[in-house]
């Protein structure tokens, strides 16, 4: 009887609170970007939030006659803090969209609640297929990991590469990249001859990479998360797999432009399929990653251009519903729209929310004394190979 | 097999060296210093930009990388350290996780929060074959540098008259003192030394493990592991217990890499169960 | 002389007195219930601080009553948590009481399991042995990633309305007005336990366990059982989280976890039951104030927080604990005097 009476109070406080709010959010669209800023994700979170600063310092904070405010925090890559954070943002603050999440959990653990409030769940960096199913208010301006792995295993088909070793980190994105990979090779005629699974939270790959090279194989398949290449690439070449003739390839995360530049000459040939590189020679990228260095000491990576792209997409989104923010609006203002990024002519599918984009083969050389993914073929408006082969 | 064999060895051997430091503090001093990461963290950098930015030989930043981690030890011990030895242990572990927490955020501003390596001169790289066993030139030269070390290091304890005094220092600081040992002294030169050792390990696990701002928090745990499972009563039990689990955590990846990270806390666990004190102490140190 | 009668009216005498309420405490759940009410727009943060001080509370009780030191109690918080959500997600309980029921005894039993395991060894081994624990089961979640959904957590999850009736809703309203109810409810129990006989022979056994066990106290027996207990209380702190958010991942087996808790705990002041609770407070308020301030370097703050805390003196600083400190000074002395009055009434003839 007490409890029902203090859950009414309760609701009449936050329909008080709510309607306080309403008048306050007429001139002012709220962005909540929810990011691992610390943690071992750290470095994911701090490209994307470097990337959202530079777009807005290009293109102001206005937009649509509204000001633009983006509220920053912490999700420190534990799913249940996004979660709460989020809640917050989305509660308290009345944010319009909500963006960020660094990790597959992460962005997992908030579609419900985008569906609740109706609000625009954008995701800037996590990359497993099945996210953005998850709620119609989510829409995504990174990638998807089978996006890459099929093209890479088209390739490797074409190339005279029979059996290849996966590697792959023990969690959904990985599950994904080796599942696409596989089959795609397969088709093709390859042989996967060992699928090895290495845990997420403590990267020694070396007993794992000895086990891949007793098994002899034309190439190692790698998947590891942003981040973590600079340690596989170092025991790669201490292994000297380089040497052995050992091909390495797979999607761009392990040649992450972040710390390529660190990985010494062993990662030269290492031939990779992604949607973005430092080394993409448009002039909208090499002003991208010019202004970018300026700004910070460190080089824009792929998980940067899902910041700053998420970003354009609010802006443009905003423009065309003329100022309204509601998520019902926005998401709809979303669908279809297509714009020139520094990766190349990307858009958002207007059925699965999820992006379209050019998936280039990149083959890691020195210029100018230092590493890049330079690109020598391209494939054009790649959809989500598992959405695409689910209608079918 | 053997090769698998020499990587446990060297991996064990790297363990030994970040986590000896941790060893003599705790076992000798009766100290609680988790923050012992951050000094090994701190040799690492300081061997990165070493390296990388100011063109230092590798072999040249070696002894370098322990000599600034002992020196900044020492600064702490004798500044903040000291004020905590007397306290409990809870406080102890409050303070240095604090520490912690500190020096991680303090890197991450300074140095960015990526991942960074130091490069190795080119006669390290790679493998040679000796005898059909692959040995990796860099894991080698771990296994040499952590060898002499132990050497070094039992031999200080057991055999010279700073050994005994710091060990007199510690069984009854009070007695010491009335035999005209200094014993502040002994405490922060012991400190420093540990600090020195987690830097030089630090420097040379920057190649295999990888660097970056949680460094300590990371390997925190793989610290306390050699440190309780060796027992904290002399230097050969987490010598030996660093080669166990060396070897079984690079064996246990390797032929059952399902099982991931289960066989090292398996073993710690039995190991604690069967012997409290530790695999290799005399029974009943403290 | 007429020697003193074994003074049993006494004992229970001096037992009650300790367990009285002090006004203070009374305040201190009146501020927590009306939060409520008054709070509206906080319930998210103030959910988590309840869930937390229950599992310091549980902590406490076997670290501050008992001397158990542990560095892996996340073990039971994480393995609560994921009953609860299991339990929802294959809608095999659909009363979330009554999955909470269930968590807490399935950590239990678990408790009591590895209860075993603490009886021996020093302060370091202990935690060391706890420890391996927690990680053993993260990496048993992570390996059975059919079930628990691995590394990607536990997802789909759906908590039916509490008694059928109030929905979770999003802005954690119902979550909060559960989650401090049954802290509270908890909490009273553990008062009477602590304030029990059995809870005056746990502290006779941190105290010295050797001339515990010669007068006749079972050590072991009393470690298993309140270790069990506060086995048992971790999971409900887990399950309420899980509950709460509809989400249960690895993080909550997590090495950080417990260390964040054992801070609390220390931050709190350990063994007077509210010591977890006002250590939940100041440690959430700090880090969600700090990390909105500046979210990339927030840890470099708390961490030099921490550390002047142990500088300056943690009793220094925490004075305005002092009241619930000195509350339980007084009831003993106030006590102690009754008891030595009834004792007195006796002698008369």
């Amino acid at each position: 009887m007490l409890f029902k009476y203090a859950t009414g109070a309760i609701a009449a406080l936050a329909l008080g609170t709510f309607a306080a709010g309403g008048a306050f959010a007429q001139d002012t669209v709220k962005i909540g970007l929810v990011v691992a800023m610390t943690g071992q994700q750290a470095s994911t979170g701090k490209q994307i939030k470097a990337a959202v600063d530079l777009y807005m310092k290009e293109h102001g904070d206005t937009v649509a006659g509204k000001k633009i405010q983006v509220i920053l925090r912490d999700s420190g890559s534990v799913p249940d803090n996004t979660k709460r954070l989020s809640q917050e943002l989305i509660v308290n603050d009345k944010v319009s969209v909500i963006a960020g999440f660094e990790i597959t959990p992460a962005a997992l653990v908030v579609a419900p609640l985008a569906t609740e409030a109706k609000v625009v769940q954008l995701v800037m960096a996590a990359g497993t297929s099945i996210i953005t199913e998850r709620s119609p208010y989510i829409v995504r301006t990174s990638f998807t990991v089978p996006q890459s792995c099929v093209i890479v295993a088209d390739w490797a088909a074409k190339n005279n590469i029979k059996k290849v070793v996966t590697i792959v980190s023990d969690y959904a994105p990985g599950f994904d990249a080796e599942k696409s990979f596989t089959e795609r090779f397969k088709a093709a005629g390859g042989n996967v001859i060992e699928a090895i699974r290495v845990p997420l939270a403590n990267p020694d790959f070396a007993p794992f990479l000895q086990r891949a090279a007793d098994a002899k194989p034309d190439a190692i398949f790698i998947f590891v998360p942003s981040g973590q290449g600079g340690t596989f690439m170092k025991q790669f070449a201490e292994r000297g797999l380089d040497k052995a003739g050992i091909k390495l390839i797979g999607p761009g995360d392990v040649t992450d432009d972040d710390l390529l530049p660190t990985m010494g000459d062993a990662a030269i040939g290492t031939v990779t399929a992604h949607f973005h590189s430092a080394d993409h020679p448009s002039a909208k990228n090499k002003a991208y990653v010019a202004a970018f260095e300026k700004a910070n000491n460190f080089r824009p990576n792929f998980m940067s251009v899902g910041g700053y792209d998420g970003m354009h997409l609010i802006y443009e989104a905003l423009k065309k519903t003329g100022g309204k923010a509601d998520g019902d609006s926005l998401i709809a203002a979303m669908k279809g729209m297509a714009w020139e990024s520094p990766r190349g002519p990307i858009s958002i599918d207007p059925e699965t929310r999820d992006i379209i984009q050019n998936i280039y083969m990149r083959k890691v050389e020195k210029k100018n004394g230092q590493l890049y993914n330079v690109e020598f073929a391209t494939f054009e408006a790649v959809k989500d190979p598992v959405k695409a082969a689910a209608k079918k | 097999m053997l090769t698998i064999l020499f990587d446990g060895i060297a991996y064990g051997m790297l363990l030994f060296v970040l986590a000896s430091g941790l060893a003599v503090t705790l076992g000798l001093m009766n100290f609680v210093n988790l923050a012992h990461g951050s000094f090994a963290m701190a040799g690492g950098y300081i061997t990165v930009v070493l390296v990388n930015w100011l063109g230092f030989p590798f072999f040249a930043s070696l002894p370098l990388a322990f000599a600034a981690s002992a020196v900044i030890g020492f600064i702490f011990e004798r500044t903040l350290y000291v004020h905590v030895y007397r306290k409990p242990h809870l406080d102890q572990v409050l303070f240095t996780i604090g520490l912690v927490f500190m020096s991680v955020a303090a890197l991450d501003y300074v140095m960015g929060s990526s991942q960074v390596f130091v490069q190795v001169p080119d006669y390290l790289q790679g493998q040679f074959n000796f005898f059909g066993v692959g040995i990796g030139r860099y894991r080698l030269l771990i296994i040499v540098i952590c060898g002499l070390l132990t050497i070094a290091l039992q031999f200080i304890l057991a055999g010279t008259r700073f050994g005994s005094r710091l060990r007199a220092a510690v069984d009854d600081s009070r007695v010491a003192r009335g035999l005209g040992i200094n014993v502040n002294r002994i405490f922060a030169f012991t400190f420093a030394f540990g600090s020195g050792l987690a830097g030089l390990g630090g420097a040379l696990g920057v190649e295999i493990l990888g660097l970056d701002p949680t460094f300590p928090l990371k390997f925190m745990i793989y610290f306390l592991i050699v440190v309780t499972v060796g027992g904290t009563s002399s230097i050969t039990g987490p010598f030996l217990a660093s080669l166990l689990l060396g070897i079984s955590d690079v064996a246990g990846k390797y032929y059952v890499p399902t099982l991931g990270s289960f066989v090292i806390y398996t073993i710690m666990i039995v190991v604690l169960i069967w012997r409290p004190q530790g695999l290799f102490s005399r029974a009943s140190s403290r | 002389m007429i020697p003193p009668r074994p003074t049993i009216l006494a004992a229970t005498e001096w037992l009650s007195a300790r367990a009285r309420w002090h006004p203070l405490e009374f305040v201190f759940w009146i501020v927590a219930f009306a939060a409520i009410w008054l709070m509206p727009e906080r319930h998210l943060i103030l959910t988590e601080i309840a869930w937390l001080a229950l599992f310091a509370l549980s902590l406490d009780l076997i670290l501050g009553y008992a001397g158990i030191i542990s560095l892996g109690h996340a073990a039971f918080f994480g393995f609560g948590g994921y009953i609860a959500a299991l339990l929802a997600k294959y809608e095999i309980v659909n009363e979330p009481v009554l999955a909470l029921l269930i968590a807490g005894v399935g950590a239990m039993a678990l408790g009591f399991v590895t209860s075993f395991l603490v009886l021996r060894g020093s302060d370091l081994t202990r935690l060391m042995v706890t420890l391996g624990v927690a990680l053993l089961l993260r990496e048993l979640a992570n390996r059975y990633g059919w079930l628990t959904g691995g590394a990607d957590g536990l997802q789909g999850a759906i908590i039916q309305p509490l008694f059928g009736t109030f929905r979770f809703d999003m802005f954690g309203h119902t979550g909060y007005a559960y989650s401090v109810t049954v802290l509270f409810i908890l909490f009273l129990i553990a008062r009477r336990l602590v304030n029990s006989p059995f809870g005056l022979s746990l502290m006779s056994v941190k105290g010295n366990p050797l001339r515990s066990s010669a007068i006749g106290i079972s050590v072991d027996a009393r470690l298993v059982a309140i270790y069990t207990i506060a086995a048992g209380y971790a999971g409900i702190a887990g399950a309420l989280l899980a509950q709460t958010t509809a989400f249960a991942s690895l993080e909550m087996f997590s090495f950080d976890r417990s260390a964040d808790l054992l801070l609390v705990l220390i931050i709190g002041g350990a063994g007077y039951l509210y010591g977890g609770m006002i250590g939940a407070i100041i440690f959430k308020v700090m880090q969600d104030y700090l990390s909105a301030l500046t979210p990339q370097y927030w840890p470099f703050w708390i961490g030099l927080v921490l550390v002047v805390i142990v500088l300056v003196g943690r009793d220094r600083i925490t004075t305005w604990t002092t009241p619930f400190r000195r509350l339980a000074a007084r009831l003993d002395w106030r006590a102690a005097r009754r008891a030595a009055a009834a004792s007195n009434e006796g002698q008369k003839p």
